[in-house]
């Protein structure tokens, strides 16, 4: 299959492949078109498209799975962890690329512990504390989780990217009397924004779709985030399809609008990001 | 290090000069010394670390030697009584097997898959860009709501059935047998994360020289003995991601389980990520959940570690 040439085989190929993409987003496309139907329709034709869509499960499962107080949970935890794990995570980074090999080693092993040990041993304590400190139904529980669980990656990602970044860099700007933040803030992070990109990316992503973490620390509170609210709401509704298909697309419609405008960045950022 | 070597082996060549005696560091100073940016720039990271990794990890794991259910005041030191109800518990060693099957299929399923895929979207096919969207949005999709769409897709009167119906086969009970319950799981999950190891193998091959490839066309190779014998091996870094992620992922999934079967049939498809969950927060049974929890970082440990040292060293014995 040399490039460029394209045989008979290629031909193949690509009609195997066309086939089998159209199978793997079926499930996709029957989520639409069930949420698009009113019961009486979905259960005899649950298939066919939508010819008189209808929108009336949406606007019964906005409601009544409470989606809107949701989105702006997620939104509120999502933007609070990236920010923290944004600037955190930085900073780190710049200490561990320019410190003693002996030490950034000790440290790069404490990151590696945190990424292998399952969290689920942690869990238990963290509820705990949570409880003690009375952060239990409030977002900032799940902040601080995610903070927690997502920064020695988000480290290791930053660590790796600024080690690559010429030392020159930083002498330059200290010989013109910058101090370590000063040259942080206006030589170093301008710099790496591609790799901050990725960071964003991945773990907004992961924190958007996390389920377990919010199921047990918001669990009944007004903060539920969208994937514990459809959950909630789904679990109870679950004879008539069409409204719970409604839910489930107003759940995944942020990731999939995140994905429309981001798909390359998005596909670069997972298959590069978690190498490191 | 480098900084003050450097200026050390300096000031040693140019000893003649004796005006070039190094500047007096205390010990202190040295061990202190970070080598470049001031400590102020990680503490933030430490202390995150040291309250909300570390902390819980140990207590976790002090408490999996006590009697404590999360509620009470008084924390009894039990010993290895925990470990030794383990041993007894016919559930703890289905979920322990289950976890294991599942993580295994599923590392067998994306890679193999995940490679077919990244080979055909890297060929010159025309839809090629199309293709790697297709595969790969499942990826960022929220696992839960996913989970819930292929609920009824498995469903008595759901999709496959209907489908199976119509080519003329008996519907199956896709989420009430047992065996075939751990098949579905385990199919939702390849579905929704396939496209992962797509997109890791995909950088890995557009890695490869093309020059490579030629010469061995050139050689006489066909296309077949081309990608074992040149392309799989530069594949190895993306094959050692691809496989830890999946294991990790195999051996701490939860989403799937909650939404599909709840850890049913019976107990067929729980696995220790549902059964910690359900000691713990449904059953008040703290120290149990952690004494659990423990086992299960050991066998995560056992199972990750050496696998990535043995991918790491063919990477070296082919690099």
């Amino acid at each position: 299959m040399a490039k460029g040439r394209y045989t008979a085989g290629t031909f193949a190929v690509e009609v195997a492949a066309t086939v089998a993409a159209i199978c793997f987003i079926f499930p996709v496309y029957l989520l639409v078109t069930i949420a698009l139907k009113e019961r009486s329709t979905w259960s005899r034709n649950p298939m066919s498209p939508p010819f008189n869509p209808y929108f009336g499960n949406f606007k019964q499962a906005w409601h009544e799975a409470y989606l809107g107080d949701a989105l702006i949970s997620s939104i509120v935890v999502v933007t609070l962890s990236l920010v923290i794990l944004v600037t955190v995570g930085a900073f780190a980074a710049y200490f561990l690329a320019r410190c003693k090999p002996r030490l950034g080693y000790t440290l790069y092993v404490f990151c590696l512990l945190a990424m292998v040990l399952p969290f689920q041993l942690g869990l238990l304590p963290l509820y705990q504390m949570m409880r003690d400190l009375g952060l239990l139904g409030t977002p900032f529980s799940l902040v601080i989780f995610y903070c927690g669980y997502q920064l020695p990656f988000t480290v290791f990602l930053y660590t790796g990217y600024i080690r690559a970044l010429p030392r020159a860099y930083d002498e330059a700007a200290k010989i013109d009397g910058a101090t370590d933040m000063q040259t942080f803030l206006h030589v170093i992070f301008p710099m790496i924004r591609p790799v901050t990109g990725t960071v964003i990316i991945l773990n907004c992503v992961f924190v958007w779709n996390d389920f377990m973490t919010p199921l047990l620390y918001l669990q009944g509170s007004r903060w539920a985030t969208v994937p514990v609210a459809v959950a909630a709401f789904v679990d109870q509704e679950i004879t008539d399809w069409g409204i719970v298909f409604a839910a489930l697309v107003i759940g995944i419609a942020p990731v999939m609008a995140l994905f429309a405008v981001l798909q390359r960045h998005m596909m670069e950022g997972f298959a590069g990001g978690l190498k490191a | 290090m480098d900084g003050t070597a450097g200026a050390n082996t300096l000031t040693v060549d140019s000893a003649a000069g004796e005006l070039a005696t190094p500047p007096p560091q205390s010990l202190w100073r040295r061990v202190l010394a970070s080598g470049g940016v001031s400590y102020l720039f990680i503490l933030p990271a430490v202390a995150i670390y040291v309250a909300v990794i570390l902390a819980p990890i140990l207590m976790g794991a002090g408490y999996a030697f006590t009697d404590w259910d999360g509620l009470r005041q008084i924390v009894n030191y039990n010993g290895l009584a925990n470990f030794r109800r383990m041993i007894g518990d016919q559930q703890v060693r289905s979920a322990i097997s289950t976890t294991l099957i599942i993580a295994f299929s599923l590392v067998v399923v994306k890679v193999v898959l995940g490679l077919v895929l990244a080979l055909v979207v890297n060929s010159n096919v025309k839809s090629r860009n199309w293709l790697r969207l297709v595969f790969f949005m499942p990826v960022v999709l929220t696992p839960i709501i996913v989970s819930y769409m292929w609920k009824y897709i498995f469903s008595n009167n759901g999709t496959l059935n209907t489908l199976l119906k119509m080519v003329g086969l008996e519907p199956l009970r896709w989420l009430g047998d047992p065996t075939l319950a751990l098949i579905s799981v385990i199919i939702v999950t390849s579905w929704q994360s396939v496209g992962l190891s797509m997109v890791i193998f995909l950088a890995g091959l557009q890695a490869v020289p093309p020059e490579l490839e030629e010469a061995a066309t050139i050689d006489g190779a066909n296309p077949l003995q081309r990608i074992w014998h040149v392309t799989l091996p530069l594949l190895a870094p993306a094959m050692t991601v691809c496989v830890v992620i999946a294991l990790i992922q195999g051996l701490r999934f939860f989403d799937q389980i909650y939404a599909l079967t709840r850890g049913g049939p019976g107990y067929a498809t729980e696995t220790l990520s549902t059964m910690i969950y359900r000691i713990s927060f449904q059953f008040g049974e703290f120290s149990y959940g952690a004494a659990v929890a423990m086992v299960f970082s050991l066998i995560v440990g056992v199972i990750v570690l050496p696998v990535m040292q043995v991918l790491r060293r063919r990477e070296i014995a082919h690099g």
